[in-house]
């Protein structure tokens, strides 16, 4: 297919779109999280009783990505009126039909937080939930069907790497991306346009786009909510980035616990190549690209760049000392470009907006939106994608609709086992790379869990660290044996065993795993107990035996004093 | 080690249909080492786990040695050498569902049914699991029952589910 026929296709699209014999659309969520909420059996009785009702030529039902609050599934959007109705079951959707289509009323109590808010918004984008977020990366998530092509090729769909291929150099297209400043999403935030230079200043007959979708760290789900909610756009990314680097083949590594993510995405491959928007001489350009998922098998470490490629290979998914990069030594030995889903998903609106629209977004340093899985103890949780640089504070209490039950903000954990927790104190911290950095925590992949009063520091810090003692590859001493003994000392605290030597014991511990460990897993492993540390010591001064306590001590008999 | 199921017997019954999906795989890659983990993936769908011989069936059709074979499989949670029950049980520990109390949940499965993550009941209709992390974050806690989310569970409903799964068989 060249230039020509993907235009007359779209504008086919478009025309059917335009003389839309339907008057009526309605979107049910089929992200993971609705579906385990039941929208499938809801999106077969929403077409049953359309049909029973003769409405089938004025109603256009579709499935769609996730639309944000998944604890409040099912979600079904009315369209054009963004009408959202929560927690859909198949007893109410004959009464929503009859108010919203027939009687051309929204039933306000079946509302999106109808059961929280005073006054629930007739449309939903009049909520704080959705006011103060910007959407990007998630932008048609939630509007179009993740499994038709045609859908996305009417919201702009691969009109980025039509822009690409036909207008732009690799020079160009990679002075673009750093003009944008976009970051590297998968949490270590590196400028995006300066990886891509790299690998395409290595001369080499074979070169690899490899897109990161192990997204292992444990209360995340972006890059899953992403790759189910719009898998295409993912793959245009890919795509462009292969053209800007001089790549041909990429592979998608997505996790193995993402059965529907993986699906959707093949599905969105054997799409693309149909419509020759993967393989040999794409639009005409004599550019050939094209993807191969590989399914992870579970294991945190393999987001590790290193351990990935090894992965790939089809071995234990062990790190290696870098340098050589994978920019200069990937996949099979080849110059390989490593990108987390968010971030190939964040590369058509700066091709086609631009890279000055996209770095005025944001703060100074970091530019653009960031998603974040949002869970815990808050009110409304799911998934949300605010500019950088919006406050803690309006994440819990504007979009999150603040603590559940009423109680009381205690931290906010970021970054996973990477990373560490904003406590009340800093509430009021823009999220940004720096900022959090400067906190002790960092800003990882996403996941922002929510702690209340009831939450144990000490255990969450033990938590982290049994995670990454299971999750250590074993291949150094450091993150092997100190991930260990680490867990240990902390479980010793946790179960009041401890004295002020164990504490001061583990503190110099942490250090030494940290500095010396051979990848980031043990690098940052010790970070979620240093800083619970540093913002919660006091929990844990007030679980170890005080001196004047040492006779009180109960000895287990089979030990000799 | 019972005979029939050793890394050094790589002999399967070529009539089993299972073994024909496994080497449909494989032509299906090439027989290329490097797909390992997709033929992996494939066996374990097919079998529930990953038996020893299987594993020697496939070392050899990829001209790998077992050592490397079993070292990979041991390497990564997804795959399990053990059956893991007609029916599973799967807790998702990840951070959202271990601050709604995920651990609780674990410790009633404990006391009502008497089995511990990653033990298989006697009868091997029930297996408990462990997950890291399933990614429903936003319905936590969540519990897997047969490949089934279960979404902000309660404990005498899961509990009840579970105890339903067992005596259906």
């Amino acid at each position: 297919m060249n230039r020509q026929d993907l235009k007359t296709i779209i504008y086919a699209e478009k025309a059917k779109v335009e003389n839309n014999k339907y008057k009526h659309k309605i979107g049910v969520c089929c992200g993971a999280g609705c579906i385990s909420s039941g929208s499938e059996e809801v999106l077969k009785k929403l077409q049953e009783e359309v049909t029973t009702r003769g409405l089938d030529h004025d109603v256009e039902i579709i499935p769609t990505g996730c639309m944000g609050p998944c604890n409040q599934g099912p979600l079904m959007k009315y369209l054009p009126d963004h009408t959202i109705y929560q927690k859909v079951d198949c007893s109410n959707i004959a009464a929503i039909v009859q108010s919203q289509i027939i009687d051309k009323k929204p039933i306000e109590h079946l509302l999106l937080f109808a059961d929280t808010r005073e006054k629930p918004f007739r449309d939903a984008r009049e909520d704080p939930f959705f006011k103060s977020q910007l959407k990007i990366v998630l932008r048609n998530c939630g509007q179009l069907n993740p499994e038709r092509i045609e859908d996305f090729l009417v919201h702009d769909g691969y009109q980025a790497l039509d822009k690409t291929l036909c207008e732009m150099s690799p020079e160009d297209v990679i002075a673009e991306i750093k003009h944008s400043r976009l970051r590297g999403r998968g949490g270590a935030g590196y400028p995006t346009g300066l990886k891509w230079e790299t690998v395409y200043k290595y001369v080499n007959d074979q070169k690899y786009v490899i897109c990161n979708g192990d997204e292992g760290d444990p209360g995340a789900f972006m890059d899953r909510s992403v790759l189910e909610g719009n898998p295409h756009r993912v793959l245009e990314g890919m795509a462009i980035a292969g053209y800007a680097i001089g790549a041909t083949k990429g592979y998608a590594y997505i996790r193995g616990e993402y059965p529907l993510a993986i699906k959707r995405f093949e599905t969105a491959i054997k799409q693309a190549r149909k419509m020759g928007l993967l393989g040999t001489d794409i639009l005409g350009s004599n550019f050939s690209f094209d993807v191969e998922v590989r399914i992870g098998a579970g294991a945190f470490v393999c987001g590790e760049e290193t351990a990935l490629i090894a992965s790939i290979e089809g071995k234990r998914g062990t790190p290696r000392p870098r340098p050589p990069f994978p920019a200069e030594f990937g996949l099979w030995g080849k110059p390989t470009l490593i990108n987390n889903v968010e971030t190939f998903a964040s590369i058509s609106p700066i091709i086609i907006n631009g890279g000055e629209w996209y770095s005025e977004i944001g703060t100074p340093k970091s530019a653009g939106t960031k998603v974040f899985a949002l869970a815990g103890k808050i009110n409304y949780s799911g998934l949300i994608e605010v500019p950088m640089g919006t406050s803690l504070r309006e994440i819990v209490f504007d979009i999150g609709g603040g603590m559940q039950g009423g109680g009381e903000f205690k931290a906010a954990q970021t970054g996973g086992p990477s990373g560490g927790c904003i406590p009340a104190g800093h509430l009021d911290v823009k999220m940004d790379y720096e900022a959090l950095t400067n906190l002790g925590s960092i800003m990882g992949s996403g996941g922002l869990i929510i702690m209340d009063q009831t939450s144990d520091m000490v255990d969450v810090a033990r938590f982290f660290m049994e995670f990454c003692m299971d999750e250590s590859c074993g291949k150094c001493l450091p993150c092997r044996v100190g991930t260990k003994m680490m867990c240990d000392l902390l479980q010793k605290i946790c179960d009041n065993r401890a004295t002020q030597i164990d504490l001061d014991r583990l503190e110099e511990l942490a250090i030494y795993v940290k500095e010396t460990s051979l990848c980031g897993l043990g690098g940052s492993a010790p970070n979620p107990l240093l800083s619970t540390l540093r913002h919660f010591r006091n929990e844990y001064q007030n679980r170890l035996i005080r001196h004047e306590q040492k006779d009180q001590i109960e000895v287990p008999s089979n030990i000799q004093v | 080690m019972k005979s029939g199921s050793s890394l050094l017997d790589a002999e399967l019954h070529k009539t089993d249909p299972r073994v024909k999906l496994i080497a449909a795989k494989l032509k299906k890659e090439n027989f290329k080492p490097d797909a390992l983990i997709e033929v992996l993936h494939t066996a374990q769908n097919v079998y529930g786990h990953l038996p020893l011989n299987v594993l020697a069936y496939i070392s050899k059709a990829l001209s790998l040695p077992p050592s490397r074979v079993y070292s990979t499989v041991t390497f990564y949670h997804f795959f399990s050498l053990k059956s893991k029950g007609e029916h599973t049980c799967l807790v998702c520990t990840g951070t959202a569902c271990y601050v709604k109390g995920a651990q609780v949940i674990l410790n009633e499965i404990e006391s009502k049914i008497g089995l511990r993550p990653g033990q298989v009941s006697a009868d091997n209709q029930l297996g408990i699991q462990v997950a890291r992390c399933i990614g429903a974050c936003g319905l936590a806690p969540a519990v897997v029952l047969d490949d089934e989310v279960q979404g902000k569970v309660t404990l005498g409903e899961i509990i009840n589910k579970i105890i339903d799964k067992m005596a259906a068989k």
